[in-house]
């Protein structure tokens, strides 16, 4: 089954055209990656998964409904959002920041302050639980948003560029866990820069360029097929 | 639009509060206080009756109003555009099941209840002072929670207009300020040139202090049904306007 499907997508902003004509579908299950530079379009189509922008044009569809203000609510239940900012709220503690969102998902108290350790033990933050948000680290800010985002168990995960500007060893921290995720049966779509990421962790890539999709392969089939490492096909496509 | 999303929204907001209401409680409760004891006390002991009321008897019922009204208007000026444009609090909540205008609602409820919180404090210090005889007073409670709706809604239009934070001082300078200076609370309007009496008609703090008065020293009669509906019909009137204003200003 394809979790999200999204057909001729055109949006604009004012005259500017951030999408453009973009089609893909999503399977069930899958780690699906939309590659490109900065200012492709990556964040927008994010956003129109989880209904936050709606397109100008075309028709997105999310577990075969699509995002009108009825479905909406039934939709984001069951999506996880890790934003490429993290919004999280400064004045309050590492614990309070997740049951306050597990709040928004309509999680009773108990169950969230179970699921707000379990997550915390997940990413190593337990001893960090009732420290206020505004002196942890940036990459335990990451950690922190990461797994706000997974509060509600969500099917569907959108990572927006989930490791940009952190150090190495937290890089690998968020892929490892974004491998067991995968692993346990989400769906997981993310955006990156990083062909490694893309090439690592997903399954199908989607190179984007200038709100485009110029091509969606498997990391194996576009090496094979462009003949050269992802990182020579992803340069060699987007070329001014 | 699902009541019960709109109060997730509220609790947010009442959660950071609790964690910081030390630091702002004071503040708010102070700036009514000076009001009642440097005019009650200061200039009252220059001023003879007031239809038949001492000076700081007749400011009482409409401190406790023009409290309630800055109280959901900072809250939602400055607190909403903080939470809006710096803190990405608005994102955060969007990317989970709750839908803008109950973002909205959320807002609104939260300033309401800033009024409710900080007007009956300021009404149990002037019970405290003797300024309340009457058990009528009580109903005065809702009508500063509705007084706080009014207010929270009116300063979600200004944050949906203004071009940044610093232009919340025209909305404080050019609107509100006249409203509190102009609504009764310190002189009876009736005895201004007749431009300002029907200005003050316009003026939801005039209503909402008169109905204060009425309910610290008259009786519930016509008049004080007009002034409920009207108030009433005020906000309903203008409630639709933040909404859509504030949505179009956050997705553009």
């Amino acid at each position: 089954m394809d979790i999200v499907t999204g057909k001729n997508l055109i949006k604009y902003y004012k005259s500017f055209k951030a999408l453009d004509s973009v089609s893909f579908f999503i399977r069930q299950g899958e780690c699906f990656s939309f590659l490109g530079s900065n200012g492709a379009g990556k964040t927008t189509l994010m956003s129109m998964i989880y209904g936050f922008i709606s397109p100008s044009s075309g028709e997105i569809k999310v577990f075969g409904k699509s995002l009108n203000k009825k479905n909406l609510p039934e939709i984001k239940q069951k999506i996880g959002v890790i934003p490429q900012d993290n919004n999280l709220d400064p004045d309050l503690s590492v614990l309070e920041n997740l049951i306050v969102y597990a709040r928004y998902f309509n999680i009773r108290k108990k169950e969230a302050i179970e699921r707000a350790k379990e997550l915390l033990n997940f990413v190593s933050l337990q001893e960090w639980s009732d420290m206020n948000v505004r002196k942890l680290s940036g990459g335990m800010k990451r950690k922190l948003t990461f797994i706000r985002g997974l509060i509600n168990d969500p099917e569907l995960l959108i990572l927006d560029e989930p490791t940009t500007g952190l150090d190495p060893r937290s890089r690998k921290q968020i892929w490892d866990r974004i491998e067991i995720l995968k692993h346990s049966g989400k769906t997981i779509v993310l955006t990156t820069h990083y062909m490694e990421e893309a090439e690592k962790l997903c399954d199908r890539i989607a190179i984007m360029n200038k709100g485009q999709i110029l091509v969606i392969d498997t990391p194996e089939n576009l090496s094979f097929k462009f003949s050269g490492n992802l990182e020579k096909v992803y340069l060699n496509m987007t070329e001014e | 639009m699902n009541f019960k999303r709109a109060i997730r929204v509220w609790q947010r907001n009442a959660t950071v509060y609790r964690k910081l209401y030390r630091s702002s409680l004071a503040l708010n409760f102070f700036e009514p206080m000076l009001y009642l004891i440097a005019l009650g006390y200061g200039l009252g002991g220059f001023i003879k009756e007031i239809n038949g009321l001492s000076y700081i008897e007749f400011i009482a019922p409409g401190i406790v109003m023009s409290s309630a009204m800055y109280a959901a208007s900072y809250e939602c000026t400055y607190g909403t555009y903080v939470r809006m444009e710096y803190q990405k609090t608005f994102d955060a909540i969007l990317a989970t099941p709750i839908l803008f205008n109950e973002l909205v609602l959320g807002e609104i409820l939260w300033g309401a209840t800033k009024s409710l919180i900080y007007g009956t404090i300021i009404l149990f210090v002037m019970f405290l002072f003797g300024l309340v005889k009457e058990f009528q007073v009580l109903l005065l409670v809702p009508y500063i929670f509705i007084c706080g709706i009014i207010f929270a809604n009116l300063s979600i239009i200004a944050t949906a207009l203004v071009p940044g934070i610093d232009s919340f001082n025209y909305f404080y300078t050019l609107f509100l300020t006249p409203l509190f200076l102009f609504s009764g609370i310190f002189f009876p309007i009736e005895d201004m040139p007749s431009i300002f009496t029907e200005l003050s008609l316009l003026n939801p703090l005039f209503h909402l202090v008169n109905i204060s008065r009425i309910l610290f020293y008259g009786s519930i009669n016509e008049n004080f049904i007009f002034e409920s509906v009207y108030i009433l019909f005020f906000l309903i009137v203008f409630m639709p306007f933040s909404f859509i204003l504030l949505k179009k200003r956050y997705f553009i």
